[in-house]
């Protein structure tokens, strides 16, 4: 797993898309907390959550070509024939792709000690809020993860992870369209941006981090599944 | 070291390999040769743990594949038809990640080291493998395969896309490390089947239709020591004659060649060497003989005669002569 994790680590940095997600990450952050400083009331927690947006489509781009590219290159071949479990291999991958996401939020620290300067700051419900973001991103890495699984083409993977991004983020838009009442109230609950409202409110929700952690875990599970359905296909 | 029984499998409702027997020592060379689509490839596959069977069992070293698959594959040295390569990486950083991925237990450093300079690609090894040559592409994949110095080596095509001096080299190199690995090798290039391996195995729509060593096999197909003389002469009479020479079994006109002279195809009975005899009655006659060869079949030809044959006629080719272990026999349906 160690091994898996430091290539595809660095592979993100040795190509473009590490820094486009980090740009784009750093680059919103920046303009949200100057925005919000500006207003007035500076909340780091607003900044972080309101990065459930950004990430809608810097996901598809971090997550394209985990697996798929391999397959493509046919450098699957030297993993699969490696003695190395599949789990091994799907964590490697998704613990690279979280490091860059995580990385992404490295500015927030700097705001945290600037608004600290000014007023009193809770630090516990900025840490939670970070790990309330970490827990969706987890989420949207391991759906994204799956995905490229499934396809031999990184822009395949892309645009179905960015359109199912989009639902599962914003599901609860659509509830307002769906006749069924207890359809309605599963789009509203289960949308990424409601599920995690509690965490940039300091809200300790046992649900919503059951809900997330789960969300990794199947996906993860579906991963691995899905390399394993290849050899059998 | 490698015992494989009953392998199938099945791609939808295509029987890609069918009930593949083979039992491999250690320590011995073995070359797998058959035209494309095959089932060569696949067969590796199989055996290296990258696609699963339908049916049968391989068993690497004792350790079935599918049942202790990091025991079986920590044992093998995989090197499939395209290199799987990181091309974004550099040689030395490819071969460090292959090394930490296969947990290998050697010192790092000299071990990286000695694999990247068998393969002589130390020259290149702070290069991007993106902005390498096929050829050299081909050996790193080759230094991957041996990383952590495995029992087993299965080589997809090692020579292909490698210039003249280069293949020496590897085919050298195959020998070499052949002393004390067990080699399974893949090539369309007959010479080099001939040249390194010690026994062949000949896959033909998914099933082993030959299994033996090189030399068996050309004997068998070929009826031994036959000979075919040109010789300048009238057909129809050289005919009448030749087959009063004693010891010979049959003689049949292969046509014109060349004008002015025929060849013959004589076959002589079981032990006789009938060639000075034949010689001299045709120089007896006044006749002129422009050439006289063996009619042993080179590897090329056994190949192109086993895998163009139908199922009845392989059983005759083979069977017939076939009377020590002709694993391939059992195959038919």
């Amino acid at each position: 797993m160690n091994a898996i994790f430091k290539r595809e680590f660095k592979a993100y940095f040795n190509t473009p898309i590490g820094f486009i997600v980090l740009a784009a990450y750093y680059f919103f952050l920046g303009l949200f907390f100057s925005l919000i400083y500006r207003s007035g009331s500076p909340s780091i927690e607003t900044v972080i959550m309101a990065m459930s947006i950004v990430s809608v489509f810097t996901m598809p781009i971090l997550t394209m070509r985990l697996m798929s590219e391999d397959r493509r290159q046919k450098v699957d071949q030297a993993l699969i024939t490696a003695p190395v479990k599949l789990t091994s291999i799907v964590l490697g991958k998704f613990f690279a792709a979280f490091a860059v996401f995580a990385l992404s939020f490295a500015p927030t620290v700097i705001f945290e000690i600037i608004v600290a300067t000014k007023i009193s700051v809770n630090v516990l419900s900025y840490i939670y809020a970070l790990f309330g973001m970490f827990l969706l991103g987890g989420a949207l890495i391991s759906i994204g993860m799956f995905i490229s699984c499934l396809t031999e083409s990184p822009v395949v993977s892309a645009i179905l992870t960015l359109v199912i991004n989009i639902l599962i983020i914003y599901m609860s838009n659509f509830a307002s369209m769906v006749n069924n009442s207890f359809l309605a109230k599963v789009f509203e609950k289960a949308a990424f941006v409601s599920a995690s409202e509690s965490f940039g409110q300091n809200i300790f929700s046992i649900p919503d981090i059951v809900y997330f952690v789960s969300i990794i875990a199947a996906f993860l599970f579906l991963s691995v599944r899905s390399l394993e359905k290849r050899r059998w296909s | 070291m490698i015992n494989v029984t009953g392998l199938s499998k099945r791609y939808g409702t295509n029987l890609a390999v069918k009930d593949v027997n083979f039992n491999i020592e250690k320590g011995e060379i073995i070359g797998f040769l058959g035209p494309n689509g095959a089932g060569k490839s696949t067969i590796m596959n199989i055996l290296t743990g990258y696609l699963s069977m339908t049916q049968g069992q391989v068993l690497i070293d004792g350790y079935d594949i599918t049942e202790y698959p990091e025991e079986a594959k920590k044992r093998i040295g995989y090197l499939p038809e395209i290199p799987p390569l990181y091309t974004d990486m550099k040689v030395r950083e490819f071969i460090n990640f292959i090394y930490d991925l296969k947990k290998v237990k050697f010192p790092k450093k000299a071990h990286v080291d000695e694999v990247l300079k068998l393969v002589k690609i130390d020259n290149v090894q702070n290069r991007l493998i993106k902005n390498l040559s096929k050829g050299y592409r081909q050996r790193v994949g080759f230094a991957s395969a041996l990383v952590g110095n495995p029992d087993v080596l299965i080589l997809d095509e090692p020579t292909v896309g490698l210039d003249p001096k280069q293949i020496i080299e590897i085919r050298n190199l195959i020998s070499k490390l052949g002393k004390n690995h067990t080699i399974i090798l893949s090539s369309h290039i007959l010479s080099e089947i001939q040249a390194v391996c010690q026994r062949v195995i000949i896959i033909n729509r998914g099933k082993i239709i030959a299994d033996d060593t090189a030399k068996n096999l050309s004997a068998k197909l070929s009826s031994e020591r036959s000979i075919v003389a040109r010789i300048m002469c009238d057909e129809s009479t050289m005919l009448e004659t030749l087959k009063t020479i004693n010891g010979v079994k049959s003689v049949t006109s292969l046509g014109s060649m060349e004008k002015g002279s025929f060849d013959f195809l004589i076959e002589p009975d079981d032990d006789a060497d009938i060639r000075a005899d034949v010689f001299d009655r045709v120089v007896s006659m006044g006749k002129k003989m422009l050439s006289f060869k063996d009619n042993t079949m080179s590897l090329e030809q056994v190949f192109l005669r086993l895998t163009e044959a139908d199922d009845d006629e392989l059983e005759r080719l083979l069977g017939t002569t076939a009377d020590k272990e002709t694993k391939s026999e059992g195959d038919e349906e």
